[in-house]
């Protein structure tokens, strides 16, 4: 079934009775070659780009939930390439350059919506590091325009400029970052995997890891056993259960990031807005919904809901920056299990384990990751090699101290990002 | 969530700062080989339930202390002050 369209007015006029499921839901078989365990986002990429790219077809992805309900349908749906260290630059490069042809390439509308993103700054120095930053960003092929306060103004003249402890000096525009429907996104990847024979196998919790005399050789899971030479972990929020099955102790701490929306309002917010010196970033859903959130709760955490001190931080961020926020009425919040990793840089990688393979600790920027780590991961299980975008997430640069991407400056340590 | 600081009593968990795993306690000898070192600043068990972390009770009486805590729901089942846990095998 491809969707058009032309498709779309036929489907109206016939009572909409021609749409098929978008995948098949499909019970597991004895043996793949190679099993995705995990089927959120980065999982069902993966799949996706294993049987596009490499003609691997021969492949399961295993959920213990359903597709979509893990973080990637947690998330903020935020879509930006603007890193700074070499390893994320150009990884986050490739995976915005994927976003531009990912509804073509997939045929489903993922409403990637290329809105821009602002980070703000508030002093000489944040200035200073803005440039620096942007600079950074051009060098690497992307996009980035300094904002000087009446540049600001212009794009979000709702802000409070001259709030007392951080006015606004002005921002760094990516006109390229935008949003994207993050439930689509999983959906338009499975749709893709399943139509290109990827078995997509829902409430299938894997429960061990076959290994013989170091080498993978399948799964244990609630619906049986599954054997596979090739096994990728890619379960970002419990990655330290998953790889705790094959042995493995990984430099993970599980932390909750709590976001929130509010009643549909008519469009006001244009952009992503983000006020790093407040911990709080701002955007508009197409629905017409505030979507907001701030930093980590900052204690390890799995339960997937928040405490009240981070709403209140939050909040209090939201009516500094666009005292405009406090006519709007929160409906709902939630929590997303962030795998926080020592230096805020993400994993794909080979482990001591041949045929096992591991994709983890996205910290808070697993979303905008979902195309670029699925090319990469594919890349990595089809050839045994990183690909060249990915090439620095490695696992063992904590151990060896080589190559580690702290992009906030302050120490490859658990509690500092 | 709130933590009963053995000092001070019941407060709210803002008073707190959180330094992370309890494994703090334990730090690998200054001749420990490497591999005792990056377990000991990397690597964590990061269970799903119950938990021991290392807590500064930095808005209150300073001391540092080891919560027994559930990350599954955030029930807090015991505070203890650091200074009576080190050195205990975990």
């Amino acid at each position: 079934m491809r969707f058009s369209g032309l498709r779309v007015l036929r489907e109206g006029l016939t009572g909409n009775r021609g749409w098929q499921a978008h995948w098949r839901d499909a019970t597991p078989r004895p043996e793949y070659d190679v099993i995705i365990i995990g089927g959120g986002g980065h999982g069902l990429s993966t799949a996706y780009y294993l049987a596009k790219n490499h003609g691997l077809t021969n492949v399961a992805v295993l959920e213990k939930g359903w597709i979509g309900g893990g973080n990637v349908g947690r998330n903020t749906t935020i879509v930006r390439a603007n890193y700074f260290l070499p390893g994320n630059s150009e990884f986050y490069s490739h995976s915005l350059k994927l976003w531009e042809g990912l509804e073509a390439d997939l045929n489903y509308n993922v409403m990637h919506s290329q809105r821009g993103q602002i980070s703000l700054f508030h002093s000489d120095a944040q200035r200073d590091a803005a440039v620096r930053r942007g600079n950074a960003m051009r060098n690497q092929g992307d996009d980035a325009i300094l904002l000087d306060r009446e540049g600001v103004r212009r794009h979000l003249p709702y802000l409070d400029f001259d709030n007392a402890r951080f006015p606004i000096y002005g921002g760094l525009l990516q006109p390229r970052a935008g949003t994207a429907r993050h439930d689509a996104v999983a959906w338009g990847y499975a749709r893709g995997a399943s139509e290109r024979g990827v078995d997509i196998i829902q409430n299938c919790e894997v429960t061990g890891i076959d290994i013989d005399r170091g080498k993978v050789t399948g799964v244990q899971t609630t619906r049986g056993a599954i054997k596979a030479g090739k096994v990728a972990i890619v379960v970002a929020g419990r990655s330290s259960q998953v790889a705790a099955m094959a042995g493995m102790r990984l430099p993970i701490e599980s932390h909750v990031l709590q976001a929130f929306v509010t009643e549909g309002l008519k469009p006001c917010i244009n952009h992503v807005v983000s006020f790093g010196m407040g911990h709080f970033y701002i955007s508009q859903s197409d629905k017409g919904g505030l979507v907001f959130g701030g930093d980590l709760d900052f204690h390890a955490s799995y339960a997937a809901r928040g405490n009240l001190p981070m709403v209140e931080h939050v909040m209090e961020a939201g009516m500094a920056l666009m005292p405009m926020i406090g006519n709007a009425r929160v409906l709902r919040s939630w929590g997303g299990i962030m795998d926080m990793s020592p230096d805020g840089s993400p994993v794909i990688d080979r482990t001591h384990i041949e045929g096992l393979y591991l994709n983890c600790g996205w910290c808070y920027g697993g979303f905008k990751a979902v195309p670029g780590s699925g090319w990469s991961m594919a890349h990595l299980v089809a050839t045994g090699e990183p690909h060249k975008a990915a090439a620095r997430y490695r696992l063992d640069r904590f151990e060896t101290g080589r190559g580690l991407m702290d992009e906030e400056g302050t120490g490859a340590q658990h509690n500092l990002h | 969530m709130r933590i009963t600081c053995p000092i001070c009593g019941e407060r709210d968990r803002r008073e707190f700062y959180y330094v992370g795993d309890a494994v703090a306690l334990e730090r690998p000898d200054a001749d420990a080989p490497p591999e005792a070192w990056h377990g000991y600043i990397h690597l964590r068990d990061n269970p799903c339930g119950v938990t021991r972390d290392l807590w500064y009770h930095e808005q209150g009486c300073a001391a540092w202390l080891v919560v027994t805590r559930n990350t599954a729901t955030h029930e807090v089942l015991g505070v203890a002050l650091a200074s009576d846990e080190k050195g205990e095998a975990r």
